[in-house]
This record gives C-alpha cells, sequence and structure tokens, in this order.
C-alpha cells in the first residue's frame, strides 16, 4: 500500500500548463528525490504537495486519505525551505515549537520534544537565541529541527542546501542522510544538484519541462537511462552523446548495421585513450584537465565540421599532453542507444 | 467573504480620502464663481469668471507669483547645492561622525513658527540678533534683514529648515554607491573631480529629482514662516501665492476671489505632483 | 597626506554641522539667561543658569493649555490615523489585485496638493457647524493631511514581511487567524510605531491649518509661539524658554529615528 500517491496532477498558470499530468507513487520511509534543471516544476509539485498551490487536476492521497482539498495546516505535512522561513521575532525554542503549540501540546511533552531535536541537531546552546543571531548554517539546522520537532507523515525539503557554501553544503548533506537513516521518516527532497540526488535518494524522479522522464534508483537512472536526457542529466561529466551521422566508425564498433540512424552514449569511464593506432579511431588530444585522483581528456575524432569531441576519464595520471595524438578504445557493450527523439533503445544482446 | 473582507478594510482610507479630495474642491470651485464675502454672507451670486479676474489683477499678484518662484528656486538650489556638498563630506568616516548626522537633522524638526521666530529675534534682529553682533565685530553696520531683505530673509529661514532633509536623502543614496565602480574608475585614470561628475552626480539623479519635486510640494504653500514674521511685508515683498489667498480670505473677507487664487494653487501644484507620482510610481516594486 | 585629508574633512564637517545647529544651541542658551543677559551687547557667553524663565511661562502664560491641546491633536490624529491606514495597508499588502498600485498612487496624489487649497472650504464648513477654534476639527484635519503618507508608510513596512513564513506557519498548522496573531501582528509592530512616530511629529508641527482654524481656545503650540511675534511679547528669554520646550521633544524625537522618519517623507522613492 504506498502511502503518498499523485495521480494525474496538473496545474495551469493561466493557460500554460507547468505540470502536466504526473503520476507517483512513494513507499512510507523512502526517500525520493526531485531533480531536474530550473523551470521544470520539481518545486511546484513539491508545493503542490504540502498544499501551498492548489492543484487544477488529479489527486494526491495521503496514507489512504484524500488530501487533494485541504490545506497545509490540516496535512500533517512539515516542509523545510530554501530560504528557512524562521520567524524572526520567535527565539529558536519557539520557532521550533510553534506548531505543537498551535496543537496545543502541553508543556512538558513540548519541552522534551524540542530539546530531544536540539540535542540531535546540535542547537542546545542556541534555543534562546533569535535567527538573525545565527549562521546560515545554524539557520538550516533550525528549519530541520522545526520540521523534526513534529513528526510529520512526509518531510519535505525545498532545495535546502542551495544557500549554503560549498563545504557546509558537503558536510550537511551527510547530517540529511544519516538523518533519515535514524529517524526513518518518508521525504521528498527537491534539488536541482544532481549529486545530492544520486547520494542522498532511495528513488530519484528526474523531471522536465512539467513531466516525469524517469523513476528509479540512482544507480538504474545512471546505467539504464530511458533517455537522452536522464543520460546526460545524471553523472558527471555528462555522457558523451554522438550523431551517428557526424561520426558513423563509433556505430562501426557496435558492427556492422547494428546501428544506423540515431545517437551513441558512452560514459567516460568507458572511453580508453591509448597510444596513436593503438586502438579503434583516431583522436587528437585537445585538453587535458588533471584533477588529482580522476584525469579528463578531451579528444576530437574527425573535423570540426565532421567529427565529434569526446571526453575520456582515467584515474591514472595523464602521459599526453594537448596537441598529441591518440588513439581511442571503446566497448560496445557500454553503448547507449538513442533514437532521434532521444529515447532509449533497447541494445542487441552481446 | 474573501472578496468582501479586502475591499471593506481599505474603505474608511478610500472614502475619507475621497471625502478630503473631492468635497473642497467642488466647494472652492463653486466658492469662487459666486460673489461671497464673509462681511457680507447675505450677499451671493454668480459672478461668472469675475473672481478670477479679480484675483489675477490684483497689483499683489504679479509680485506674489514672482517671490512664490523666488522663494521655490532659491531654497531648492541651496538645499540641493549645499545637501550634496554636505553629504559628500559626511559620507567618509571620521571621529564624531555619528554625532554629527544626529545633530545636522535637527533644524528639519524645529516648528515652522517657532523656527520663524527664531530667526526673526534671535539671529535677524538689527540690534540685538547674532548676526548683527557678528556684523558689528566685523565693523559693519548690522543689516536689517526683515525690512530690507524680506524675502531673503524667509529664503535663509527655509532653506535652513530644509537642508537637513536634503542633505540626510543624499546622504542614503550615496550610502549606495558602488565602490567597486569608484575603484575601477580609478583605475582607468580618473580623478576625484571626474569620479563625482561622471559617477557621483549621475547616481545622485534620482534623490536629487525626489528632493526637488518633494520640495516643491511643500514650498508653495509656505506659510507659516510668512505669517509670523513679515505678514508678506514690507508690502508685498513677502507675499507668495498661499500668503495672499490667506490675505484674501482671512484678511479682507472675500471667499470669492481667494478660491479663485486657490485653485490657480492647485493647478501650479497639480504640475509638480504629476512627476512626482510618475517617479515614484516607478519605484513601486 | 590621509591624515591630513581626515583632519580637514573632520574640522570642516563639524564646524559646518556646529553652525548650523548654532541657532538651536543659542536658542538653548537664551532660555537659561536672564532677560537682561538675553539681550546684552555684546553677547552674554558665561551665565549662571536659571530656571525662572520655564516657571515663568508655564505659570503666566497659557502655556499649559497650548501644550496640552499640542499632545491631544497629535495623539489623537495619531491613532485615528493608524486606525483608518492599517487596515487599508495590510489590505493592499496581503489582498493585493491589480488596482492596489493605481490606489496607492492616488492617495499619494491627494497629498500634494497645497493645503491652501482646502482652506477656504474648510474654513467656511468648520465655521458653519460651530467648529472653529475646537480640538476635534484640527485633530480631524491633521488626521487627514497625514493620512496618505501614514498608508504608504505602513504598505512599505508590512511588505518587508518576507510571505514565506507565512507559508510556514500555515505548514505548521496555522489558520489565517493563526496566521495574523502570531506572524503578521507582532511583526506589523515595528511600521505601526514608526509610522504613528512621524504622524505625531507632523501633527506637533503642523502651523498652517493650526494657525488658520484655532486661537485661544483649541491652539497647539505652533500658534502660541507665533503669538510671541507681537511687539509686546519681545521678552527673549522667556521666548526662548517656551520655544525651546516646544520643540525639545520633537527635536529629539527627529535624532532617535531620523532614517525612518524621512524615508517615510519621501514615500518611500528613495532607498
Amino acid at each position: 500500500m504506498s502511502y503518498l500517491r499523485l495521480r494525474n496532477v496538473e496545474k495551469h498558470f493561466g493557460d500554460v500548463k507547468v505540470i502536466k499530468g504526473v503520476d507517483l507513487t512513494i513507499e512510507k520511509g523512502e526517500f525520493v528525490v526531485f531533480v531536474g534543471p530550473s523551470g521544470c516544476g520539481k518545486s511546484t509539485l513539491l508545493r503542490m504537495i504540502a498544499g501551498l498551490t492548489d492543484i487544477n487536476v488529479g489527486s494526491i492521497e495521503l496514507d489512504g486519505r484524500d488530501i487533494t482539498r485541504l490545506p497545509s495546516s490540516k496535512r500533517d505535512l512539515a516542509m523545510v525551505f530554501q530560504s528557512y522561513a524562521l520567524y524572526p521575532h520567535m527565539s529558536v525554542f519557539d520557532n521550533m515549537s510553534f506548531a505543537l503549540r498551535l496543537a496545543n501540546v502541553n508543556k512538558a511533552e513540548i519541552q522534551e520534544k524540542v530539546t530531544r531535536a536540539a540535542e540531535i541537531l546540535n542547537l542546545t546552546q542556541y534555543l534562546q537565541r533569535t535567527p538573525k543571531d545565527l549562521s546560515g548554517g545554524q539557520r538550516q539546522r533550525v528549519a530541520i529541527g522545526r520540521a523534526i520537532v513534529r513528526a510529520p507523515k512526509v518531510f519535505l525539503f525545498d532545495e535546502p542546501l542551495s544557500n549554503l557554501d560549498a563545504a557546509l553544503r558537503g558536510q550537511t548533506r551527510i547530517e540529511i542522510a544519516t538523518l533519515h537513516r535514524d529517524l526513518g521518516a518518508t521525504t521528498i527532497y527537491v534539488t536541482h544538484d544532481q549529486v545530492e540526488a544520486m547520494t542522498l535518494a532511495d528513488r530519484v524522479v528526474v523531471l522536465r519541462d512539467g513531466l516525469i522522464e524517469q523513476v528509479g534508483s540512482p544507480l538504474e537512472l545512471y546505467d539504464r537511462p530511458a533517455n537522452r536526457f536522464v543520460a546526460q542529466f545524471i553523472g558527471t561529466p555528462q555522457m558523451n552523446v554522438v550523431d551517428i551521422a557526424q561520426l558513423p566508425a563509433l556505430s562501426g564498433v557496435l558492427g556492422a548495421g547494428q546501428a544506423t540512424d540515431g545517437f551513441i552514449g558512452v560514459r567516460p569511464e568507458f572511453v580508453q585513450v591509448k597510444a596513436a593506432g593503438d586502438g579503434q579511431m583516431d583522436a587528437r588530444v585537445e585538453l587535458v584537465e588533471s584533477l588529482g585522483a580522476d584525469t579528463l581528456i578531451y579528444a576530437r575524432v574527425g573535423s570540426k565540421d565532421r567529427g565529434a569531441q569526446i571526453v575520456a576519464r582515467q584515474n591514472t595520471r595523464a602521459t599526453v599532453r594537448p596537441g598529441d595524438s591518440v588513439a581511442l578504445q571503446f566497448a560496445p557493450e557500454t553503448f547507449h542507444l538513442f533514437d532521434r527523439n532521444g529515447k532509449s533503445l533497447a541494445r542487441a544482446a552481446h | 467573504m474573501n472578496r468582501l473582507m479586502p475591499r471593506a478594510l481599505m474603505a474608511p482610507a478610500v472614502v475619507t480620502l475621497l471625502l478630503w479630495m473631492l468635497v473642497p474642491l467642488v466647494m472652492t470651485i463653486y466658492f469662487s464663481l459666486i460673489r461671497y464675502n464673509l462681511m457680507q454672507p447675505d450677499q451671493t451670486g454668480f459672478t461668472g469668471l469675475l473672481n478670477y479676474e479679480f484675483f489675477v489683477t490684483d497689483p499683489d499678484f504679479g509680485p506674489s507669483v514672482i517671490n512664490t518662484f523666488l522663494l521655490l528656486g532659491s531654497v531648492i538650489a541651496i538645499t540641493v547645492v549645499l545637501g550634496v556638498a554636505l553629504a559628500l563630506l559626511v559620507n567618509e568616516a571620521f571621529p564624531g561622525r555619528g554625532i554629527v548626522r544626529v545633530l545636522l537633522i535637527s533644524p528639519f524638526f524645529v516648528m515652522p513658527t517657532a523656527n520663524a521666530l527664531l530667526w526673526k529675534h534671535m539671529m535677524m534682529n538689527p540690534v540685538y540678533g547674532v548676526l548683527a553682533q557678528v556684523w558689528i565685530f566685523f565693523g559693519k553696520e548690522p543689516v536689517d534683514w526683515l525690512s530690507d531683505f524680506p524675502l531673503l530673509s524667509i529664503i535663509i529661514m527655509v532653506a535652513w529648515q530644509w537642508l537637513p532633509f536634503a542633505c540626510l536623502i543624499f546622504i542614503t543614496a550615496l550610502q549606495s554607491l558602488d565602490r567597486d565602480q569608484m575603484e575601477a574608475a580609478g583605475m582607468d585614470g580618473a580623478n576625484a573631480l571626474q569620479k563625482f561628475w561622471f559617477l557621483t552626480l549621475p547616481h545622485l539623479g534620482r534623490s536629487i529629482a525626489v528632493v526637488i519635486m518633494i520640495e516643491m510640494i511643500f514650498l508653495l504653500s509656505i506659510f507659516a514662516e510668512i505669517f509670523t514674521t513679515t505678514g508678506g511685508g514690507p508690502g508685498n515683498a513677502s507675499t507668495n501665492v498661499a500668503f495672499l489667498i490667506y490675505k484674501q480670505a482671512l484678511l479682507n473677507f472675500d471667499v470669492g476671489v481667494a478660491s479663485a487664487g486657490a485653485l490657480f494653487a492647485v493647478v501650479l501644484a497639480n504640475i509638480a505632483a504629476i512627476f512626482l507620482i510618475r517617479l515614484v510610481g516607478k519605484n513601486l516594486d | 597626506m590621509k591624515l591630513l585629508l581626515l583632519l580637514v574633512r573632520t574640522l570642516a564637517a563639524w564646524s559646518i554641522t556646529l553652525l548650523i545647529v548654532f541657532p538651536l544651541i543659542w536658542l538653548a542658551l537664551t532660555a537659561f539667561k536672564t532677560e537682561l543677559q538675553a539681550i546684552s551687547v555684546p553677547p552674554t557667553l558665561f551665565f549662571a543658569p536659571t530656571m525662572e524663565n520655564f516657571t515663568e511661562v508655564n505659570l503666566r502664560s497659557d502655556y499649559p493649555l497650548y501644550a496640552k491641546n499640542s499632545v491631544i491633536t497629535s495623539v489623537l490624529s495619531t491613532l485615528l490615523g493608524l486606525a483608518i491606514a492599517a487596515p487599508a495597508a495590510y489590505s493592499m499588502t496581503f489582498f493585493r489585485t491589480r488596482r492596489t498600485r493605481d490606489i496607492l498612487l492616488w492617495m499619494l496624489s491627494t497629498k500634494m496638493m497645497p493645503a491652501v487649497g482646502a482652506l477656504l472650504p474648510v474654513y467656511v464648513m468648520a465655521q458653519a457647524a460651530g467648529m472653529l477654534d475646537s480640538i476635534a476639527a484640527l485633530t480631524l484635519v491633521f488626521t487627514l493631511s497625514n493620512l496618505p503618507i501614514m498608508v504608504w508608510m505602513l504598505y512599505s513596512g508590512f511588505k518587508e514581511i518576507p510571505p514565506d513564513i507565512l507559508e510556514a506557519a500555515r505548514m505548521d498548522g496555522a489558520s489565517i487567524w493563526g496566521e495574523f496573531r502570531h506572524v503578521i501582528r507582532p511583526l506589523a509592530m515595528g511600521p505601526l510605531a514608526s509610522t504613528g512616530l512621524l504622524c505625531l511629529v507632523l501633527s506637533w508641527n503642523e502651523a498652517f491649518w493650526s494657525l488658520n482654524l484655532s486661537s485661544a481656545k483649541a491652539g497647539t503650540l505652533a500658534v502660541l509661539i507665533a503669538s510671541y511675534a507681537s511687539p509686546e511679547g519681545l521678552f527673549w528669554a522667556k521666548l526662548s524658554a517656551a520655544s525651546l520646550m516646544a520643540i525639545a521633544p520633537i527635536v529629539v524625537v527627529g535624532w532617535f529615528s531620523q532614517k525612518q522618519l524621512v524615508q517615510g517623507l519621501t514615500f518611500g522613492a528613495v532607498k
């Protein structure tokens, strides 16, 4: 029995359909991430689940109850806002206990719940401060604490890490993952960052233009993308996607007559760079990026007009330099095939 | 319920302002077209544009219009030029800057009648006033400001009061000046004067416009200072349009003529107001 | 070189400031002098201060009455103004429509009409209603004069309340009334206070209507001070004492809240 279920949900702003028909089920205790480029509708979808934006078509069910027309205050959901949305005139303690006070929970219980949440989040010494005396990271934790204290049915996170600096982001990401592991709460998390999606999610929902492109576990999306968009959205550096018409030799690697039209995708870690003449096709090195543990080699096959740039990734240091001639070696079983529309094609069995 | 409440909340303000705008306006137009003297309230009758003619042909009319513009122009010029200069001076840090900025605003909060008497007696009195003492100190004959230079005296009083206002506006505007831009200009070879002319002044453009317009609106109706010191005189030397209307109404008791004059003043103010509304409207979210 | 510039700047700023504030300083000093010291030539710089002027002004003139009138009209017009302006500003901030901007600008435009344009009708009406020289008439006119500015200031202040904390309150289980009670009302206190303060200042200093509509009974301090203009009133020390008492509270208020007050007067046109 699914815990949260969206049926054919649509959202219109005037004549424009921002969410174009979304079906989704989420199980209890799952950590689901909505990911996609700006404007894909992931935040809108989250807000519709929260009840902050209303639904034009479709329904939402939570734990067996239809909550489509229910106001936010009655849905038993908690949201962590991108801007944290802390009450500036209340102390940290009051911020965290606000919902409980509204629900007329008795004082002792409030005290216990808030102090426990504060301990988990290392906020105990800040309980009497007001938001303006806190750093960004601390405010964010108060926002999370505010949600935890309520023990809601589902936690909703709206791009919570985007206002933090890189170091804090990594650290907080781990804290959120740990929190989920310890509390086991059903969570929906919106982000545009695919690294957060890959590391935090049980399942990832990739959205584009108001529609779901694919739903699956992070590795499913990585290994078996349903289309070109998902293939290039997930994974850094981006998957190499080459038009067969530009580089027929790539199709040749697969074997004669296997693929004649469309695109071939191959992840950089499956491209080997070898000495000139020692591989399936010749290339010229354009750029080398040495990241320490990884090295990225950007090589061009063919010419500017007819050919392609291929990125290769290796975990040994580069021995080549820009301008060198090299050869590229591919493994056809690692290829992804896409038709003209970008849809993934099943590969012939090897 | 959803649509009724917002309207109900706004209703008191909208209705009162509507009445406050329309009722006096309609009455003023009405009065300007009839014969109405407070001393002879029973003698009324339609007089058409006679009142307007009377007001405009009053020998005091021309001078009062000129005085109004002189007053306006001088005060605006003084407050803007000195205001910008002062704001620039106070914009950088120096010891006691906080106190200076607090003290500077003081004249603006003095009530106009106190302002007037302060200057009339304490400063400008030709025998005992401070300015007279200073003049004597330098071996010069003291100036009888209010008798010999009535309009100038009014200008000094009003400018003294409004200078802090302009200064504070410019200080606020200067604070949003982009430091990086100044540094870039310095690296491009600009000296201080060039930086001021090409960067600072354009940045201040908007706030200067606002100050000019706000002052135009308030200064058109300068009244209390004239009332308390010169009474518009000697003769009509310090009478402005507002005071002229007052004279007609409450000294000559001629409501009809005064109303005609009032409409004239309203038209004048409207012109300034249209520009300010446009400026403020652009600044609205 | 920088030190020299700093020195010049400090000297210039301080001397200009003291020059500008000098009349007020002189007024304050004179209030504590005797009448003879006040008109002495050359001016007395060192003297033993005395409180006699203050006590005399309070006892002999109608100062207490006029002061009371100033206080009553300022306070009442502020309260009345807030009562009318606050709901309007609230509605315009949280229930905004396409017409909101136009209505706001229209309200602004009513402030721009010169007071002298309304003088005669108001005078005639007040006279007809027997309300000349009455607290009620003054209070009403003050309120109407300040209403547009108050709506504007409150609107700007209310707009600062971030809408996402209202959403957070909704998520936390607050009803619409709950949102108002727990979030909007506490955060509206600031704007209400500064707007009230501005109205207080504007009403206290108001001279045009006070001079024309009131005299012996409902006259405010502005009127009393003006009466010292007549030749018999040439007691400078007392004039200074009376003026000082009348202007001091407002000048001090101005010192502490100048930013908000002046912002309010520019209708938010300068950020």
